[in-house]
């Protein structure tokens, strides 16, 4: 298996402060990885980090092993394949649910390109394709800022999914969810890994126990345990920090 | 949704009701139930509805609140006057077959090279548009390059217009300073004072805001118009989905300076001047207190807002001319606070409130 990213002694601090201190991670091709931590540990930042949102001081990120991410921006990490669900869902409020797909799915994002789009039969297809796996179709016409919570984080892993990206970087899907959402939202992100990169961010045990992957836990900017989750959970320094609280 | 929804389509047939009965009240009808100034007074409301359009366009649906739209409108304005001027040629009053009476009197020896091939019409018309929509490239590409958004954006916008305006004001500029261009004669050989050329020009101005408000629609219906909303409610998912925000913000801007450059040849000649009176600031907040009237966001509201606005300005300046700034001021206030959808957006509604008829209404329930 070859390396899809790699961080390698990445640093970064806010007005002196270190949110991420000397964090070294290997994520491969296919993987699909839990990272959990407790809040602050610098989950977020790390994928502010990957996808070009914060430039880190110092250390390496590498995309595919040769790809610099610390010079891409949003737009060019997107470009390279990496998709982002955010831990506050963000949807546009004032388009259809529809149409949020449909601006999510992987077509040339050029000015000529967008300006002179025809929709055609098979983009339609995708998108009742994409909104029948989110539990979406109901209220495909709807204005997206009146889904309720749960809804738009699943709206939000509808456009994850219709940009179709090498890696799909997943800050707490289920906030909001209710036990059984929580649940396929897990099995979901089971079924496409292995085609797809996946890490997933979240603070529900129950959830990273379904992904049943290799876990990840961050603690004040940097790794403070890797392995399974009960490798991890047998973590002196882990349970002192995160499980024991 | 086609070019031509029901709000358009209704505008549309307005706009062309009014575009026939005005020239032929004005020059077929014995009597001339439309007097010649009236004329010329619309074709300026036309004119300011088509900039309305153009700064709804980037303020109602991409989040972009220029603050100096009215210097695209000044600068395709003096293209077109340049162009005017050199119409004149030596009927002038210092008869100078090469310089217009400004330079004469500011003892100019020759043209200044800028003045140069405004004589050809076709080449100011390329001018009226490639100055305004240059100046927003490049103003554009800096700011949004650099990521200013918001009310940083709108204040440099701002200074963008007062720069121009105090440069404009100047003498050595070449651009007739305080007094600005006028004194025109003819166009194409038709006199500017003459009834039917009047008329010609206001049809001309009705026939570019239809093509504005057109081409404005096609843009926004487009997925690119969509894209442009994505990124007026959330710039950064936008980026996040692969977006280059910048690249669209400078199409949509450029365009909408393009459309206002147009207005603005279109409003010289029928207004007889231009001055650098235009670049003023206030008059580019005004542009937008038309569109937040109307209703921004709908494109077909911003002319309405003009149109509405610049008829009440006229009345008002009749009457109370020291009312007018407090009167826009208050307008502005009431708006955002009672209207928020605009005077488009009040219509619209109270229209669907009307009571259905009785069985359909307890159908629906
Ligand atoms: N742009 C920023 N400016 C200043 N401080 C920041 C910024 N971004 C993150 N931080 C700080 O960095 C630290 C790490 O934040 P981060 O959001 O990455 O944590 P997290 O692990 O995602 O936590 P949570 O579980 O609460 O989401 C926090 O203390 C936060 O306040
Ligand atoms: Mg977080």
């Amino acid at each position: 298996m070859s390396v899809q990213l790699s961080l390698d002694g990445v640093c970064r601090s806010f007005d002196g402060f270190k949110a991420i201190n000397n964090l070294s991670l290997t994520i491969e091709k296919g993987e699909l990885r839990a990272v959990i931590g407790p809040n602050g540990a610098g989950k977020t930042t790390m994928m502010d980090i990957i996808t070009g949102k914060t430039r880190p001081d110092e250390g390496e990120v590498l995309w595919n092993q040769t790809v610099d991410l610390t010079k891409t921006d949003e737009a060019g990490s997107a470009r390279l394949g990496i998709g982002r669900k955010f831990q506050k869902p963000t949807v546009f409020e004032t388009q259809s649910v529809k149409t949020n797909i449909a601006l999510s799915l992987k077509e040339p994002r050029t000015i000529w390109a967008t300006l002179f789009h025809r929709s055609s039969a098979a983009e339609d297809a995708r998108i009742a394709e994409l909104l029948d796996l989110v539990k979406l179709s109901a209220v495909a016409d709807w204005m997206a800022g009146d889904l309720s919570h749960g809804q738009k984080q699943w709206l939000e892993i509808g456009m994850l999914l219709a940009q179709d990206p090498e890696l799909l970087l997943v800050d707490e899907p289920a906030a909001g969810m209710t036990d059984a959402e929580t649940m396929r939202t897990a099995d979901l992100l089971r079924s496409i890994a292995g085609k797809h990169t996946v890490v997933v961010v979240e603070h529900d045990m129950d959830f990273v126990r379904a992904l049943n992957c290799r876990v990840t836990v961050l603690h004040q900017g940097h790794v403070l345990a890797e392995g399974s989750l009960d490798h991890v959970s047998a973590n002196e320094q882990v349970i002192e920090v995160y499980l024991g609280r | 949704m086609g070019l031509i929804d029901r709000r358009m389509g209704i505008f549309l047939a307005g706009l062309f009701i009014l575009t026939v009965a005005i020239p032929v009240g004005n020059l077929l009808i014995d009597g001339k139930p439309v007097p010649s100034y009236l004329v010329s007074l619309f074709g300026k409301y036309l004119c300011y509805a088509l900039l309305a359009v153009a700064l709804d366009l980037v303020w109602g649906y991409c989040g972009i609140l220029s603050l100096g739209h009215g210097a695209f409108f000044a600068l395709g304005g003096y293209a077109m006057g340049m162009h005017l001027m050199r119409q004149i040629g030596d009927r002038g009053v210092y008869a100078n077959p090469d310089l217009p009476d400004f330079m004469v009197f500011l003892n100019y020896s020759e043209l200044p090279w800028f003045w140069h091939g405004f004589d050809m019409f076709w080449f100011a018309c390329l001018m009226v548009m490639l100055v305004p929509g240059l100046l927003a490239f490049v103003f554009g590409w800096f700011a949004f390059r650099s990521r200013v958004t918001g009310v940083y954006l709108s204040i440099i916008t701002q200074a963008m217009t007062y720069a121009l305006m105090l440069a404009f004001f100047r003498n050595e500029m070449g651009f007739g300073g305080n007094n600005g261009l006028t004194d025109f004669k003819d166009v194409l050989g038709f006199n500017l004072q003459s009834d039917s050329t009047r008329a010609g020009l206001f049809i001309l101005s009705a026939i570019a805001l239809a093509a504005g408000l057109l081409i404005a629609k096609a843009i926004t219906n487009s997925k690119l118009g969509k894209i442009l909303i994505a990124i007026r409610d959330s710039e950064s998912r936008t980026r996040f989905l692969g977006y280059r925000v910048e690249e669209y913000k400078l199409f949509v801007f450029v365009v909408s300076a393009m459309m206002a450059g147009v207005a603005g040849a279109l409003y010289t000649p029928q207004v007889g001047i231009i001055n650098p009176g235009e670049f003023s600031p206030a008059n580019s907040i005004e542009i937008v207190i038309w569109v937040a009237l109307g209703g921004r966001g709908t494109l077909v509201g911003a002319a309405i807002g003009a149109f509405l606005v610049a008829l009440t300005k006229t009345l008002l300046t009749g009457w109370l001319p020291e009312a007018w700034l407090f009167a826009l001021g208050a307008l502005f206030i009431f708006v955002t606070l009672f209207m928020p959808t605009g005077v488009l957006g009040v219509i619209e509604s109270t229209l669907r409130r009307k009571p259905a008829p009785k069985p359909t209404q307890e159908a629906s329930v």
